[in-house]
């Protein structure tokens, strides 16, 4: 790694070629991007509009809207969240908190979260569709998808809001201790007030995925395209309808672009307001 | 096994500090004896036999990593909270037995306050974090609160810098302010015992002043023992000395006593060279 | 001797600890279950065909009794790597980018966009790739869903998360370092060459790890953009099939041993994964966590 000996103009050379090169990736990955997004906006801004959002698809979906899909993708992602939020920061706490960094035991819950946490979505379908489906009788059914994608998210959650709990200095613990506050206030008044920047990332992430999946979607909650009327019936998620429109239904483009257009609008929504309310939090938190 | 055979060696050790032990303990508030404390495996701190008379300034002096720290932690016992953190011997407040497995420790940690060596007030409101502590313990009436704040507040000199924004976070404050907010955090339980590790060393000469008679000023009320690396601020505020070193990774107490003795004629030579490296 | 658990005296203390724990255990059977099921349903399969035939069978037709898994496996394989190469290195300029060529508010700017890309469906990526790049590739060399229209989808896709992870670890280069190299008057590339990317070698190259089990477990877009077709592919511009795709076409009709052998494939997906997170654990930098 030791710099070789050159005469002067070379490393000047090689600085200007480095920064090119640079700027020209930066380029790339600029325009191609500008690109996809484009795409999607000017295809798809043309059909979206309240009718569309708010009514039922006509004609396999080349006509109508997305109402129910939306309503679908709604109560999967709550059911979701619903599952894997208690449960993921109630582990997270005692992952973090009530345990020993070095014992082996939580070495090995840890690291088996990271295993499932990469795992493919479509291997948590195919656990979706044995457990909830079949084994638990569920069915093809709101509730199944909602399930399978807490068990997606849950390892990301748990992972996140236990890192952050960790980043959290030692000395609050001990002042804390010190002050003879019990667990439960030092719990509740100062690690989670604490760790919510971690958690809310972490959650973020989690809708995200939940309200991006798809492949465990197509065999857990099904493809039915009706107003779902409880968490029993199948119902069919936007991204399911994106790629039903684009791979089954000839001439189903325009609906497929104006259908990701709502997607990405949302989930950009998503992010955008919740690092809102990071910011506002964090404002708020120190002053 | 393993306890045993270091006590053993302890013993040899330990000479110098029971000759070294102040003459009346019964009236002693906090009194340890043949205290051991182990990180996992390794000895941090050595038989330590030591008694800190009421109401009076204890000072603990000595290297880095000499246990002096452990010492303090043993005392509310935080060393619950370090994992793998094991302590064996005898600590005794007044009649309570602190090594009992049994002793309720959130109330033990309200008789003893502690304040660390970097300020760490909570990244709450200066408020908030004086009122959690209180109503943790049962104060929850406003006005009782606001009394007890106040008071706090005013004995540790911060309530005309702050009283106009106790809703402001405490980590606005200064490094010196912070310190202080940590020592009215530790003072409005109305502790017994105030334990600080080096509450001094992170802060400049002025706040560090500031603190030093703030610590003065609560002689007789509380009994305080006080981790300083600076011989001359033991000099100034303690009643008693300890002195500690380290010896193969272990803390041990070298020789403890009233403030002039230790300072004027030490016993023991480790003791009489540090005093004066510090004085050369 | 004693320790932190047992001491907690008041109740309200007892109480959580006990709600807590029965959350993690729960947290813990949930997750235990995935593995169970996964394994139970693979079982027959394991049983009937035998691990051996599931990589040496004549090809795939599940309906002939010939579950040979080798030519999906190569599509899954192909598509990550060509997709990893092509991403990496855009991703680590990209990181240079940020860290030290932008000016700040444009940094942020890039930063911003890059994190609303990471945010992005692949279901969309893949829509994307099948109406515009699928018919580019198809007027290059027939027939245009491929290998190739994967790589680059599946690039495109994974590009913000290693960005991010990558920029992360360059940052994480301790500020000293750099002082001292701006100190002594380095250039700034000698400098990155030089001391940031040694130092930040291990968090990059886990990033990188990190984006294999991304593209690896992708679904929907290399559903959409390759192809599909069973066989191990002679060219870029040959269509394939990967593990993923091949569950999300047939297990909808899939039953019996054909069922369990798609549930095999999902194990087999589990294991990669598992030795992809080993490898990202070997060489990921100690600063995560711990004191």
């Amino acid at each position: 790694m030791v710099n070789k000996r050159s005469s002067p103009w070379l490393p000047l050379f090689q600085e200007r070629c480095v920064a090119l090169v640079v700027w020209l990736a930066v380029g790339l990955v600029t325009t191609l991007f500008l690109w996809l997004v484009s795409e999607i906006v000017l295809q798809g801004i043309g059909v979206v509009s309240w009718e569309f959002i708010l009514s039922a698809p006509q004609n396999a979906g080349r006509d109508g809207g997305i109402g129910p899909m939306l309503v679908a993708t709604a109560l999967i992602v709550g059911v979701c969240l619903g599952v894997s939020v208690p449960l993921g920061l109630g582990t997270a706490i005692v992952l973090a908190e009530y345990t020993n960094e070095n014992r082996r035991l939580s070495q090995w819950v840890r690291r088996s979260l990271d295993v499932l946490a990469g795992v493919p979505s479509i291997v948590f379908g195919l656990f979706g569709h044995a457990f909830f489906c079949l084994f638990l009788g569920l069915g093809f059914s709101l509730l199944s998808g909602g399930m399978t994608l807490a068990c997606m998210v849950l390892p990301l959650l748990i992972r996140s809001t236990e890192e952050s709990l960790r980043a959290i200095p030692r000395e609050y613990r001990l002042s804390a201790a010190a002050l003879g506050l019990s667990r439960w206030t030092t719990v509740t008044r100062l690690l989670i007030p604490l760790a919510l920047p971690g958690f809310a990332a972490g959650l973020i992430l989690g809708v995200g995925r939940a309200m991006a999946e798809t492949a465990a979607l197509l065999f857990t909650s099904g493809y039915v395209d009706r107003f779902p009327t409880s968490l029993l019936d199948s119902g069919r998620a936007l991204s399911v309808h994106i790629w039903d429109l684009a791979m089954n239904v000839p001439g189903g483009n325009s609906h497929a672009y104006a259908s990701a257009l709502v997607l990405v609008g949302l989930l950009f929504a998503i992010n955008l307001t919740s690092s809102f309310i990071a910011d506002q939090w964090k404002k708020h938190a120190l002053t | 096994m393993k306890v045993g055979l270091v006590q053993e060696e302890g013993r040899t050790w330990s000479s110098y500090t029971t000759s070294s032990l102040p003459s009346d303990t019964r009236d002693a508030h906090i009194c340890a004896a043949q205290l051991n404390v182990w990180y996992g495996d390794k000895l941090a701190l050595h038989d330590v036999t030591l008694a800190v008379d009421r109401g009076t300034i204890a000072a603990v002096v000595g290297p880095s990593g000499c246990g002096k720290t452990s010492f303090l932690m043993c005392i509310n016992r935080l060393t619950d909270m370090i994992p793998r953190c094991r302590v064996s011997g005898a600590l005794h407040l007044d009649h309570l037995n602190l090594m009992s497995p049994t002793i309720d420790v959130l109330a033990l940690r309200r008789r003893v306050g502690m304040v660390f060596q970097k300020p760490n007030p909570f990244p709450l409101s200066v408020w908030d974090n004086l009122a959690l502590p209180l109503k943790e313990h049962g104060v929850r009436k406003r006005d009782e609160l606001r009394q007890r704040i106040e008071t706090v507040l005013r004995e540790v000199g911060l309530w005309n810098d702050v009283k106009d924004r106790l809703g402001h976070s405490a980590l606005a404050l200064s490094g010196g302010q912070q310190q202080r907010v940590c020592l009215a955090r530790a003072l409005v339980l109305s502790p017994e015992v105030l334990l600080l590790d080096e509450p001094c060393s992170s802060l400049d000469p002025l706040s560090s002043g500031m603190i030093e008679d703030l610590i003065v000023s609560l002689r007789g009320r509380l009994t305080i023992v006080i981790v300083t690396h600076h011989l001359a601020q033991a000099r100034r505020i303690a009643d008693s000395v300890a002195v500690f070193w380290a010896q193969a990774g272990a803390g041990w107490l070298v020789e403890s006593g009233p403030t002039q003795q230790i300072f004027d004629s030490p016993q023991h030579p480790i003791t009489a060279a540090y005093i004066q490296g510090h004085r050369g | 001797m004693f320790s932190i658990n047992t001491l907690s005296p008041s109740r309200s203390d007892y109480l959580l600890a006990t709600v807590l724990r029965l959350c993690a255990v729960l947290s813990g059977v949930v997750l235990l279950l995935v593995v169970v099921f996964l394994v139970q349903e693979a079982f027959p399969a394991l049983r009937h065909v035998g691990l051996v035939r599931l990589f040496t069978d004549d090809s795939w037709h599940p309906t002939e009794g010939l579950y040979n898994l080798l030519p999906m496996l190569w599509g899954t394989m192909l598509v990550t790597i060509g997709a990893v190469s092509l991403a990496a290195p855009l991703a680590i300029l990209s990181a240079m980018f940020c860290q030290f060529y932008a000016p700040v508010s444009l940094a942020r700017w890039y930063r911003r966009l890059i994190e609303l890309l990471a945010g992005i469906p692949s279901v969309v990526y893949g829509f994307w790739g099948l109406v515009v790049l699928v018919p580019m590739i198809g007027n290059l060399h027939p027939p245009g869903p491929s290998l190739l229209a994967g790589m680059v989808v599946l690039a495109i896709m994974i590009l913000p998360t290693i960005a991010l992870l990558m920029e992360a670890s360059l940052a994480a280069v301790p500020q000293e370092y750099l002082h001292g190299a701006l100190a002594l008057g380095l250039r700034r590339w000698t400098m990155i060459r030089n001391i940031v990317l040694p130092a930040a070698r291990s968090g990059l190259f886990a990033s990188a790890v990190l984006g294999v089990g991304r593209a690896l477990g992708e679904t929907m877009a290399v559903l959409m953009v390759c192809g599909n077709v069973v066989q191990i592919p002679h060219s870029v511009f040959a269509p394939v099939r990967t593990l993923t795709a091949n569950i999300a076409l047939e297990i909808a009709y899939a039953f019996g041993t054909h069922r369990s052998a798609l549930f095999a494939s999902g194990i087999l997906l589990l294991l990669i994964v598992l030795g992809i997170v080993v490898v990202a654990d070997a060489v990921k930098p100690r600063w995560t966590y711990g004191e």
